[in-house]
């Protein structure tokens, strides 16, 4: 970068405005025929993405629309799933989809942190580059693997090892109360943890990378220890962007399907307890499309898929622009190209 | 060394190996994860396994050759339509995407990179299986298309731009039209990185089962023609998973660590191009 002798002018290039020039100026202007048609082609395609992001959007709230004529907002609150009767109510799914994510942050942002924290400021060098990969490995592993893993391996070692001890310290609570069977919001909750870590840990990694040395040089040379100089000004100066790669971690948990599909049980109740059968949107939707045989079912099935997407928009839209805001504060040095 | 000092010491010290605990635990559900799937999978996996459909409930023997058949012609065929659209949002956004269209272009993609791919399955259910009243291997390929082509751009935006821009600006001072440095120059020398970010994408779709349910929908018979329901390996890994028997679980194991050699082998070539990229590159 510093063999660079000189410095790009940022912003437009000076534009050579005048109307009148001659034509075989065309070519160096850039504005011939074929540099058009290339600009054409390419616009195009990248118009695929607003295009298919507004036909998700339509077409599932034209798929949507009879359940939301017949039901009105008491969609978003009762709890009544009755295909026989044709009335539906997706509190249960709704709240067991914040549930399981809910409880799969409270696992997985320390961990994601504590692994962005430990490669960006502790580690030795020679590590730094396999851990990281190896944590990124996690985000390979199929959804569906997952599920396998937490059916046959996850929830007998929760029955066995984790839930009676849980039950004797905190059986008293709402939370843990219950016979525990396996698939419940617990064991959806922790597959959900493994899935979101790679993500969150990621993003904070780059966040973290992105705070100025300069930050951490000034809390040592007041004398700060290291972990002082992480928590006074590291941590501080990253805290949009790390909320920022928290909540897009949230944004893949609230839609994941397959691996909480397998392990939650997929009952239509609210229960306080993790230890209890729940439901998810995206479970609901992989189990009871195939046989949603009226149109008023599979409305309803449209509907709750319509909720998880604007749901999921808005937080990973919230998520982006916290991180953008960061990004494009630590771009500034990169992009000197 | 007054007691605050040592207090603050052994604070940082404690919290040092706190991070470092947290990280090692991450590194060990991946190794726990890896290490079942071989431990319970490998003993299944074999000659039968890679040539054989699957039998019916209860009979043992079969394998997953229909499974493995469809996830290539599935992907493969996904990636086809996915790239090419993909690469060239990319392009687009590294090229010409400095003003609002481009910031637009860019949002949508992050936010679509995080949409649930169940939604996308639906989505294509209603344009693809609804319309023609059969479920098609095609339409199961074009809703991990759509999964892939924020992916595709994003990544390939990234790359184009670490092309730096005397190279731009050498082509174009040698008379090149725009399109030709575009395309000769500045994606050529980010091919490398392109092909990676290409990879990392169809490793990720290959393991999709969500988007598949009600479009391939899943078929225990060989199948190649893509009009008709397919099976993949993820789809197969689930019926297994959900069903009663032992034989199935058995079964599911060993097509898990099958499918998971295919994405770990999709993302090692990835790195290993982007290892080339700086290389002799020609």
């Amino acid at each position: 970068m510093t063999t660079l002798p000189i410095e790009p002018v940022p912003g437009p290039p000076p534009s050579i405005e005048t109307p009148s020039a001659e034509p075989r100026w065309a070519s160096l202007r850039g504005v011939n025929a074929s540099d058009r048609i290339y600009k054409g082609i390419l616009t195009v395609l990248a118009l695929a993405l607003p295009f298919l992001f507004v036909a998700l959007f339509v077409q599932l709230s034209v798929s949507a629309l009879p359940a939301i004529k017949r039901f009105g907002f008491s969609f978003l609150w009762t709890s009544t799933w009755d295909p026989v009767a044709e009335i539906y109510g997706a509190a249960p799914m709704i709240f067991g989809t914040l549930a399981s994510s809910l409880i799969a942050l409270l696992i997985a942002v320390p961990l994601a942190l504590g692994v962005a924290i430990f490669l960006t400021e502790f580690a030795p060098r020679r590590v730094r580059q396999p851990v990281a990969f190896l944590v990124e490995m996690l985000a390979a592993i199929p959804s569906v693997v997952y599920g396998l893993w937490g059916v046959f391996v996850l929830i007998p070692f929760l029955r066995s090892y984790v839930v009676p001890p849980l039950k004797a310290v905190l059986g008293w609570t709402p939370f843990f109360q219950g016979v525990f069977y396996g698939n419940s919001l617990l064991a959806g909750g922790i597959i959900l943890a493994i899935m979101i870590v790679p993500y969150i840990a990621a993003v904070s990694r780059e966040v973290l990378l992105a705070v100025p040395v300069s930050q951490r040089e000034a809390a040592l040379g007041m004398g700060a220890t290291r972990w002082e100089a992480v928590w006074t000004a590291v941590l501080p100066y990253g805290r949009a962007g790390l909320i920022g790669a928290v909540i897009l971690g949230l944004g893949r948990a609230l839609g994941e399907t397959m691996a909480v599909t397998l392990v939650i049980g997929n009952r239509h109740d609210i229960s306080l307890s993790a230890l209890q059968p729940a439901y998810t949107m995206a479970a609901a939707i992989a189990n009871e499309f195939s046989e949603a045989t009226t149109n008023m079912y599979l409305s309803a099935l449209f509907e709750v898929g319509l909720i998880l997407f604007v749901i999921t928009v808005l937080v990973n839209a919230f998520a982006r622009l916290l991180i953008w805001r960061v990004a494009r504060g630590a771009a500034v040095g990169s992009k000197a190209l | 060394m007054s007691a605050r000092t040592v207090r603050r010491r052994i604070t940082s010290g404690v919290m040092t190996g706190l991070v470092a605990a947290l990280s090692f635990t991450a590194v060990l559900a991946l190794v726990l994860i890896l290490g079942d799937l071989i431990a319970k999978g490998a003993s299944s996996i074999d000659w039968a396994f890679f040539t054989k459909s699957p039998v019916p409930a209860g009979e043992s023997g079969g394998g997953v050759a229909n499974a493995i058949v469809g996830t290539g012609i599935i992907v493969g065929l996904a990636a086809l339509i996915g790239l090419p659209i993909g690469i060239g949002a990319g392009l687009y956004l590294a090229e010409y995407g400095s003003g609002r269209l481009g910031f637009l272009v860019r949002f949508i993609a992050d936010v679509m990179n995080g949409t649930p791919s169940i939604v996308i399955g639906i989505f294509a259910w209603t344009w693809m299986v609804k319309p023609v009243g059969r479920f098609s291997a095609l339409a199961g390929s074009a809703a991990l298309a759509i999964l892939m082509i924020p992916m595709i751009a994003r990544t390939t935006e990234e790359m184009v731009r670490l092309v730096p821009h005397s190279l731009r600006e050498a082509a174009l001072a040698l008379g090149y039209p725009r399109w030709r440095t575009s395309l000769r120059v500045v994606a050529r020398t980010a091919l490398g990185g392109i092909v990676t970010g290409c990879l990392v994408g169809v490793a990720r779709v290959a393991g999709e089962t969500a988007p598949l349910l009600f479009t391939a929908l899943g078929n225990l018979n060989f199948e190649t023609d893509v009009r008709h329901p397919m099976q993949t390996l993820s789809l197969q890994i689930y019926v297994y998973a959900t069903g009663p028997f032992e034989e199935w679980h058995r079964m599911a194991w060993a097509a898990a660590l099958v499918l998971m050699a295919l994405v770990l082998i999709l993302a090692m070539v990835a790195r290993w191009v982007t290892r080339q990229r700086y290389g002799r590159g020609r």
